[in-house]
């Protein structure tokens, strides 16, 4: 491993060197390299998931030379299409863990990556708003708590100790029972994330290459050899792909089908306020997440459009749907103005659940489905994938997230919701 | 994005519910194979571009409906009934 360059190196000493000449004289953060003719692993999609497999792959395995392709800009997809919510409250098979681990990662992630995340563990509240919903929060938590992971059961007193601007009166269409709050939850800088995996991926000798489009796969037999792009055909030993919504199209090429479908999901900002929302918000009534970002904007979403997308923009129902959700919860927001909205591809999994590990073609290996809460689970997955990429098969803590898992009557559904990946 | 209901014309997405892929052929109930089930179950063709699917007139007419949309404009092509009824 390259040792770290100490002019490269992000510190207050730095930062004091470089400002006594104007900050001129900082490198650039990750190079711009011509592909080489042949890598031993490839990895198609330069977002916080294919770039954090990079990383684990040069820092945790020996696997030779490592090339990331990005067709347009990295961490220019969902990476910076999310709400950047990060939590571990998961409870069936390997989620319970896996998420764990990640949430673990994120803990020290900026020290790892000499590069500010800016993790913000505010907690988050789940609120749950019946009988019905109390007790399933309480066995969501009890799991969670027998696996070592931080969950509390809070009363509605205790809520509105903690989240005053809530609706709490009698009238309020759906009364607030409780929730679920997991204290070590909370928020990262997503752009930090990409930029900062990218940063030390490359610092560890990882090519990436953006604006390199893959259109097709080399093949030996029935082995995957490479990758066609827009500068050429490289030769790879291995291919991972990570594109998220894009996981079909790229299973197409290869010749098989995906338990996936693209959909759309929208996410909002509002013009900045003063801070009034020191936490993560779930509401429990309907499908909504809402938390202040640091320069006091509201950032909330809610569910999918509901039908197959690629098109990175949604329709007005949902909009509609996500803004009386907003005030049912928080009345106050109403005459709030947003300030930008925007839609991220989801390949959503026929359950709800990821795929980390090797496909039907040898050689070439998936790390997707991650429907909409793959921000969350970027170091988790990027350490799992590498793994799958040094060593084939499956991470121990990613077992479960096959794609024969469906055949075989193992599916993952936390929610429930059965093959309807739109109802996830 | 709105749909031409054959019945009740051209309506707002609110009314309609998604009903999902309309390619992938159901097998037959005595079919005990279950890599087909599987198949017709759990895989997805998933196209950029122009996409077969089902949507129900759920605040409407009530009635199914058979749609090619492309998935990458939000165009719509065509609307009938299903299986061509």
């Amino acid at each position: 491993m390259t040792t770290l360059d100490p002019i490269m190196r992000y510190s207050a000493f730095n930062l004091f060197k470089q400002g006594l000449r104007g900050h001129r004289g900082w490198p650039l953060a990750w190079r711009a390299p011509t592909p080489a003719k042949h890598y031993d692993v490839i990895i198609i999609g330069g977002g916080g998931h294919g770039l954090a497999t990079a990383y684990y792959l040069a820092k945790n395995h020996r696997v030779g030379r490592i090339a990331v392709l990005e067709k347009g800009w990295i961490g220019g997809g969902n990476t910076g299409r999310n709400t950047t919510i990060v939590r571990s409250n998961y409870m069936i098979g390997s989620n319970v863990d896996f998420y764990e681990w990640s949430m673990k990662l994120w803990e020290g992630l900026s020290q790892d990556l000499n590069f500010n995340v800016m993790l913000s563990q505010r907690g988050q509240f789940n609120l749950v708003h019946s009988d019905a919903q109390v007790d399933a929060a309480r066995r969501r938590g009890n799991v969670m708590r027998a696996h070592g992971i931080d969950a509390e059961l809070l009363d509605a007193q205790a809520v509105q100790e903690a989240l005053p601007q809530l609706d709490y009166r009698d009238s309020a269409r759906f009364p607030i029972y409780g929730a679920l709050y997991q204290g070590r939850a909370g928020t990262a800088r997503h752009d930090a994330v990409a930029w900062g995996y990218a940063r030390a991926a490359d610092r560890l000798g990882v090519d990436i290459i953006q604006n390199c489009e893959v259109s097709g796969f080399e093949f030996s037999g029935e082995r995957v050899v490479g990758v066609k792009t827009n500068l050429g055909t490289i030769g790879a030993g291995r291919v991972g792909v990570a594109v998220a919504g894009n996981s079909g199209r790229l299973a197409q090429m290869a010749g098989f089908e995906l338990p996936i479908e693209s959909h759309i999901l929208q996410a909002f900002v509002s013009e900045s306020i003063k801070p009034c929302l020191d936490h993560v918000v779930g509401f429990g009534a309907a499908h909504f997440y809402i938390s202040q970002s640091d320069k006091g904007g509201l950032v909330f979403g809610g569910d999918l459009d509901g039908y197959n997308s690629y098109a990175q923009r949604g329709n007005m129902p949902i909009l509609r749907d996500v803004i009386s959700s907003a005030v049912a919860l928080m009345p106050q927001v109403s005459r709030l103005r947003l300030l930008r909205h925007w839609g991220g591809v989801m390949d959503m999994t026929m359950d709800g659940s990821p795929i980390i590990g090797p496909t039907p073609v040898d050689g070439l290996f998936l790390n997707g489905g991650w429907c909409y809460g793959g921000f969350k689970a970027t170091p988790a997955s990027g350490w799992c994938f590498a793994h799958s990429l040094a060593n084939g098969g499956h991470h121990p803590l990613a077992t479960d997230f096959t794609l024969e898992r469906f055949e075989k009557g193992l599916t993952l559904d936390e929610k429930g919701m059965g093959p309807r990946p739109w109802a996830h | 994005m709105r749909i031409t209901c054959p019945y009740c014309g051209q309506r707002d997405l609110a009314e309609f519910a998604y009903g999902g892929d309309a390619t992938q052929p159901r097998p037959d109930e005595a079919d005990l194979d279950a890599e087909r089930w599987a198949q017709y179950v759990f895989s997805r063709k998933n196209p950029r571009g122009w996409h077969q699917e089902y949507w129900q007139h759920l605040h409407g007419c009530r009635a199914w409906l058979q749609v090619t949309r492309n998935t990458a404009t939000h165009e719509i092509a065509e609307v009938g009934l299903p299986h061509g009824q």
